[in-house]
């Protein structure tokens, strides 16, 4: 397979190493395509539905995710139709009724040229991108948080609602979450997440609260450090 | 017992048949999920006890069968060789038929197919119209064979298919066949089934598998049900001619955990095929071997999906990915998997017994065999039909399901499940098959048909139909998960009197957006009913929206009831149907609905035999 292939989007011809999505080309091409669910970080999801484009030639086009569609030579892509429009703005709308304040949504709105959502109002907050629950699997690697139920009842949760046993403490699905809907609380040595409280480690040289100690003890198991190796904080290691 | 090689396998055949007299009677009765609910089970012990008082057990064979698709006069039992079918046997009718049919070859009236309109009763089975207009090749047999039986299947030709492809055909001259003979996936979306198989068979890596879709779940719709229920060898070998064909030693099936005797019998199915020598390693000797897992589904709608299917199999939850790699590449733990339906995998013994120039000639250009269909709804013979593709809707909802219940006028068929649409009268007479019912708007889909009556609202079936999506979308992607939830809060709003001019082209904007927008074809699809719906009873939409009306009187925030005055006898029969005592009146007077008390639940309607109440 050739390492690179070259494909249209819009009329430009752009190539684009094989094997990429046509999301990351458009991207590497200054060529913007409006995506929530997609991050460099996370494997191709295809969820959200707002980077949808419209592929094929003239008279056999179809719409499909530009976050997981990947370039093959000679591809044909027009990422501003009636049709991609009109998608992206009823996602936009659907995402506004669950949270209609978010400013992510908000912007993304208005570049669609988006005023206000037509539908009942759900005020749900989480728009259920699964970023935080991708990001707890596919890069801390604890899987603390999943998705349950499914339809509209789906929402992301702790294991049987409880204190999830597997999270270290670490924020990463607060400090992705895209409308900040996964709050973190820090007050005296105690980190607040998930409803669940995590003590700090206090770094021995400055005194500082650095990180929560499960954290600490889940590097040290991956990175087969020892444990004193944490007992001080970045700045002073 | 072990089968060694095709040549024992004949034998056994032949030496099934030898043994079999046919002039011995035998007394067949349904043991499929309708008749069981209607208490077959406890017919047959019933029959075999009083078989047994009169010392005939060893005289009079008793056989339990599968579904014979005629459920509305279920508990079905048939008297051979004369072919007596009786309808709505209870318990206490047994000692009567034995004495008198069994015995003295004498019919009982009662019990036979009474034709609605001439009044005549017919005693063969395959004399009642229903049947008589079917074409019944796959679920024919579940009539003849007792499905827990492999004798009974291997006497009725069973597994010869597979041994022909075992000992005379290379695995590409089994493609070949396959594809010449134009069959098409019958769960729905109808693609050519041959070539599905040759894309797997050329696929790179390895394992390949071979998985039976046999997750049903259209509203209505129990056809694969009834073929697992009641002849589950016939899908177990084709499911082996495929595995040969494609090149797999290992396969799935995926059944839905509801259906608890298809999975009773789909498990015994492979228990004795594996004890035989039919199933596992060197099958009939010829050095191939194959066997089945059955992976049992939770009740997911979406995991009919392949690809929320595969994930169901490998343990994740039954979400779909999206498909831009063929599963015939990558699809099950990234293997390339081939995926039929239940329906589809019937169909392949019989076209290699048969041939393939044989299968062609049934059904249209493009649309080859048979289609099961299951007929539910405002139909007077509910139940399962098999007809040759291209047969008209007309034939198959007035000829062979006796037409609408009560006189009453049709109005619409919805077909291809919650992916599907409805219909209207203008298009009876259309043939039936893939693509003549794509392009009407509807589908084919794995073969619901519900009938609907002047008296069914088609906002409401739309609106029933979109509320059975929203339970069952996986809530992956946005708009299938929020879309269909808010087009069923407008078509709530609608059936409420509470509609506004706008929400039909929001509805239609909306439609359009989900249909190209959702990840899989649970999504893309799910507008098809208010599509199909708005596009062919524009008027009733337009009744709700604009004069508050709900033309068929189902919707209850638009409609009141009323007894007319002057036709109500007075007889009491709807005063004492009423649950909620909102109706009152003297004996042999006209009586009177209190509209603040009546909840419009119809009971009156149905026990008024004046057609004194009426809606408004």
């Amino acid at each position: 397979m050739a390492d690179t292939v070259t494909v249209t989007i819009n009329e430009r011809k752009i190539t684009a190493p094989a094997g990429s999505t046509i999301l990351d080309a458009a991207h590497d091409a200054n060529i913007y395509i409006p995506n929530l669910c997609s991050h460099e970080e996370l494997a191709p999801y295809g969820a959200c539905r707002l980077c949808m484009v419209e592929i094929g030639s003239r008279e056999k086009t179809k719409l499909v995710a530009s976050c997981i569609y990947e370039v093959a030579e000679g591809l044909e892509v027009r990422t501003e139709t009636p049709r991609v429009n009109n998608v992206r703005r009823f996602v936009i709308e659907l995402l506004l009724a669950r949270n209609p304040d978010a400013p992510v949504l908000r912007k993304i709105a208005d570049e669609l040229g988006v005023k206000d959502t037509r539908f009942k109002k759900q005020n749900k907050g989480c728009i259920l991108c699964g970023q935080c629950v991708r990001t707890c699997r596919e890069v801390v690697g604890v899987s603390a948080i999943g998705f349950k139920g499914r339809g509209v009842t789906r929402q992301v949760t702790t294991p049987f609602g409880e204190s999830p046993v597997d999270c270290i403490a670490c924020g990463s699905c607060s400090y992705i979450c895209p409308v900040k809907v996964i709050p973190l609380k820090e007050e005296n040595g105690v980190r607040e997440i998930w409803k669940t409280k995590f003590e700090l480690k206090k770094c021995k040289k400055c005194g500082r609260y650095f990180a929560p100690v499960k954290q600490l003890e889940y590097f040290s198991k991956i990175t087969k450090l020892p444990k004193e190796h944490f007992d001080v904080c970045l700045d002073c290691r | 017992m072990k089968i060694r090689n095709p040549k024992e396998l004949e034998k056994l055949c032949n030496k099934l048949l030898a043994n079999k007299d046919p002039q011995k009677p035998c007394i067949t009765i349904c043991a499929s999920s309708g008749c069981v609910a209607l208490g077959s089970n406890r017919l047959v012990d019933v029959l075999v006890k009083e078989l047994k008082e009169r010392g005939l057990e060893k005289n009079i064979d008793v056989k339990e069968t599968g579904c014979h698709g005629f459920c509305e006069g279920g508990p079905l039992l048939i008297i051979y060789p004369e072919e007596i079918c009786y309808l709505r046997v209870s318990e206490k009718d047994i000692p009567n038929i034995v004495a008198k049919t069994v015995l003295n070859h004498e019919i009982i009236e009662r019990l036979l197919y009474k034709d609605p309109v001439t009044g005549k009763t017919i005693a063969k089975q395959s004399e009642i119209p229903f049947f008589k207009k079917q074409e019944r090749l796959i679920i024919g047999n579940n009539a003849r064979i007792d499905p827990s039986s492999l004798e009974d299947y291997i006497s009725t030709g069973g597994y010869s298919a597979l041994a022909k492809v075992l000992s005379q055909m290379s695995p590409d001259e089994v493609i070949g066949e396959i594809k010449l003979s134009g069959l098409r996936g019958r769960g729905g979306g109808g693609f050519p089934t041959g070539v599905k198989w040759e894309s797997t068979r050329k696929a790179e890596g390895e394992p390949k598998y071979v998985i039976c879709n046999a997750d049903e779940g259209d509203p209505g719709a129990y056809m694969d049900r009834s073929v697992l229920e009641g002849n589950p060898h016939s899908v177990l070998e084709g499911m082996i001619i495929g595995a040969y064909a494609i090149g797999s030693n290992a396969g799935y099936i995926y059944l839905r955990d509801e259906y608890p005797l298809a999975v009773t019998r789909f498990t015994l199915a492979i228990e004795k095929a594996r004890e035989t020598g039919l199933l596992g390693k060197n099958i009939l000797g010829s050095g191939f071997s194959f066997d089945v897992t059955i992976s049992r589904g939770g009740g997911a709608f979406v995991c009919g999906e392949s690809s929320a299917l595969f994930a169901s199999i490998e343990g994740r939850a039954g979400e779909p990915r999206a498909k831009y790699v063929h599963a015939t590449d990558k699809g099950l733990f990234d293997k390339p998997t081939n995926l039929n339906n239940v329906e589809t995998w019937a169909n392949v013994p019989l076209i290699i017994n048969k041939g393939a120039e044989w299968y062609r000639t049934i059904g249209t250009e493009k649309s080859k065999g048979t289609k099961i269909f299951s007929l539910v709804g405002k139909i007077n013979n509910t139940g399962l039909v098999e007809v040759p593709m291209g047969i008209s809707l007309r034939e198959i909802i007035f000829d062979i399901g006796g037409g609408i219940p009560k006189g009453r006028k049709f109005k619409a068929v919805q077909t291809g499940g919650p992916s599907g649409g409805c219909l209207p009268e203008e298009f009876l007479d259309k043939p039936v098959d893939f693509d003549e019912l794509v392009e009407l708007g509807s589908m084919m889909g794995s073969g619901g048909m519900i009938i609907m009556d002047d008296r069914t609202c088609m906002v409401d079936v739309a609106r029933y139909f979109l509320m059975f999506l929203e339970e069952e979308s996986c809530g992956k992607c946005t708009p299938c998960r929020e879309g269909i939830l808010q087009m069923r809060e407008i078509l709530d709003r609608i059936t409420q009197g509470l509609g506004e001019e706008s929400d039909l082209e929001t509805l239609e904007q909306m439609s359009q957006a989900i249909t190209d927008g959702a990840l899989c074809a649970l999504g893309s699809t799910a507008p098809n009913p208010v599509m199909s719906t708005i596009r062919f009873f524009r008027d009733e939409y337009e009744a709700h929206i604009r004069d508050k009306r709900c033309p068929a009187g189902s919707c209850k925030d638009l409609i009141s009831y009323s007894i007319n005055q002057a036709t109500c006898t007075g007889c009491g029969a709807c005063l004492r149907a009423c649950g909620t005592n909102a109706i009152t009146g003297e004996k042999k007077k006209p009586h009177r609905i209190d509209p603040e008390k009546c909840i419009k639940c119809g009971a009156c309607i149905e026990t008024c035999k004046f057609n004194a109440v009426e809606v408004s």
